[in-house]
């Protein structure tokens, strides 16, 4: 059996290398930055040991390592790096490029808190300044999960459909730099799996002198179809999306035998509870345990995963959370200035709002672990309790922890 | 033309012009053919013209041309590409033997109908 089959034991960022070899990379463009330095690092140890068969280009900055797979994708390259925090902020013009000219580049973010003050630990801030770039996103939540996700992030992309880049965040250091078990499949399934790389290029864009065209060229802003337009259908790639990320998910199932529930969202027990929290990345893997915990104590609790962050998956969210009697959100990144000062609990609260189902719900908001914050299980256990707390007095409980309607769990001075 | 999936794939089967109903059978980004491109020529105001008597033939001007619009004919002179010619007047800087002179488009029509 080759060494890249079968089960191993992999720090977070080598399964996102793995990945990429797997899924026949063709172009991998890298520069280092902590904690995904170790992505690119595995990649070019793969490369140079002629062990993987990729063109590795060294770039001299984030924002080249964009726009060299900007080019070679345009060229019809499977294309994939890795990147985190200040570098995805210093990469950020070539990003939104690289989603308006719908190239299909996959980039694992190994996601840190933003400077100053300096910190490179788990915090989903850094995608957030990116959110709205056209970019599909999806918050991971284990080593296998990533390795995975990588894989199905090529088919969802290169689906003519949707023609959209993808973006697969994970905590640092708590997922990149620590080693768990992942099964790596056979390579004969993944190819299967995987749609064909198109000899001539993507079907709506390539670099080759004998068929010129000319692309991504200014528009008056009254020539029709113009900027409106092509504005609009990356929206509706976003919409479209949505249905494929989900049948991705299901086939993904039926061949490899891992469930990431629908691939939007992934459910916990939520069926017949009460009390449902919102939860992301990592932090949703360690709230299971505390879901069981409460559930023996007769509360009738249940946590609802957010896979995915773009689109964002309004309707599924909706379905699972709409018996509920009062939800929580709880983000591991900042919004500064939005309704709750935390990305997801703003987005969830608009989503719900404009569902006859879910428009009284109430929504209480949670900010914890940012700049990679130790968050125990008694604190989530707190937050549930808050919660519950919340809706038998009908009002927000007030502790030093609640900023407006806010509660920042694990804040200096509180208990 | 709502079936823009293989409109890249074939240069002899890729139609002429690109024609929608609705704006959501566009193709994902603009895209231009270079025979429907925009025509650059439209912005001149100054037009370079050539003096046979004075050229050597040296490609020069072909060399500078930052829009590649000049070309070598079969008599070895060079040829200027006027649809999309914008006259910013490199070639009559940069030609040794002072050859290309610049003169202004109405001019230029002027003697054109002449």
């Amino acid at each position: 059996m080759s060494e890249f089959e079968g089960k191993r034991l992999v720090k977070g960022n080598f399964a996102a290398s793995y990945a990429a070899r797997a899924a026949n990379v063709q172009v991998v463009t890298a520069f280092p930055i902590t904690p995904q330095t170790l992505v690119v690092e595995k990649i070019s140890e793969l490369v140079d040991s002629g062990k993987m068969n990729c063109e590795f280009v060294r770039m001299e900055s984030e924002h080249s390592v964009m726009a060299g797979l900007i080019g070679a994708s345009y060229a019809g390259a499977r294309t994939f790096s890795a990147t985190s925090g200040q570098g995805l902020l210093y990469m950020a013009e070539p990003v939104h490029w690289a989603a308006g000219t719908r190239l299909p580049i996959v980039m694992t973010i190994a996601s840190r808190g933003i400077a100053p003050p300096w910190n490179i630990w788990a915090d989903f801030s850094d995608i957030v300044t990116q959110r709205d770039s056209g970019w599909l996103m999806a918050l991971l939540s284990g080593h296998q999960e990533i390795y995975d996700s990588v894989l199905m992030a090529y088919k969802i992309s290169e689906n003519p459909d949707v023609m959209l880049p993808y973006m697969l965040a994970y905590g640092g250091f708590i997922l990149s730099h620590t080693s768990k078990p992942i099964h790596m499949p056979k390579q004969s399934l993944i190819d299967e799996f995987l749609p064909k790389i198109p000899k001539l290029g993507w079907d709506h864009v390539f670099l080759d002198p004998d068929r010129p065209i000319m692309h991504g060229n200014l528009i008056m802003p009254n020539t029709t179809p113009g900027y409106q337009e092509f504005r609009m259908k990356i929206q509706l790639a976003q919409l479209k999306a949505k249905p494929i990320i989900r049948e991705v998910a299901k086939e993904f199932k039926e061949t490899f035998g891992r469930d990431y529930g629908n691939g939007m969202v992934q459910e916990y027990k939520c069926k017949d509870a009460e009390f449902i929290m919102i939860n992301c990345g990592i932090l949703a893997k360690q709230m299971e345990n505390v879901v069981d915990f409460m559930r023996s104590l007769g509360h009738k609790v249940g946590m609802l995963r957010l896979r995915t962050y773009r689109p964002f998956p309004t309707e599924d969210i909706i379905d699972a959370v709409k018996h509920a009697k009062i939800i929580g959100v709880v983000d591991r990144a900042t919004a500064f200035g939005s309704p709750t000062g935390g990305p997801i609990s703003s987005e969830t609260m608009a989503a719900l709002h404009n569902d006859p189902q879910t428009k009284d719900l109430r929504v209480i908001p949670f900010i914890n672990g940012i700049g990679g914050r130790d968050v125990v299980t008694q604190q989530q256990k707190r937050q549930f309790e808050i919660l519950m707390e919340c809706y038998d007095k009908g009002e927000l409980v007030k502790n030093e922890e609640l900023m407006s309607t806010t509660y920042w769990t694990g804040a200096m001075g509180v208990k | 033309m709502s079936d823009w999936k293989n409109i890249c794939k074939d240069k002899d089967s890729r139609p002429k012009e690109q024609k929608y109903k609705n704006w959501k059978e566009l193709t994902p980004i603009p895209i231009s053919f270079p025979d429907n491109a925009m025509q650059t020529g439209n912005w001149r105001s100054f037009r370079p013209v050539l003096d046979k008597e004075k050229c050597t033939k040296c490609g020069i001007c072909w060399l500078y041309c930052p829009e590649g619009t000049i070309k070598q004919g079969e008599d070895g002179y060079y040829v200027i590409d006027l649809t999309y010619c914008k006259g910013c007047g490199i070639c009559a800087h940069e030609c040794p033997v002072g050859a290309m002179e610049m003169v202004t488009e109405e001019e230029a029509q002027e003697s054109d109908v002449e």
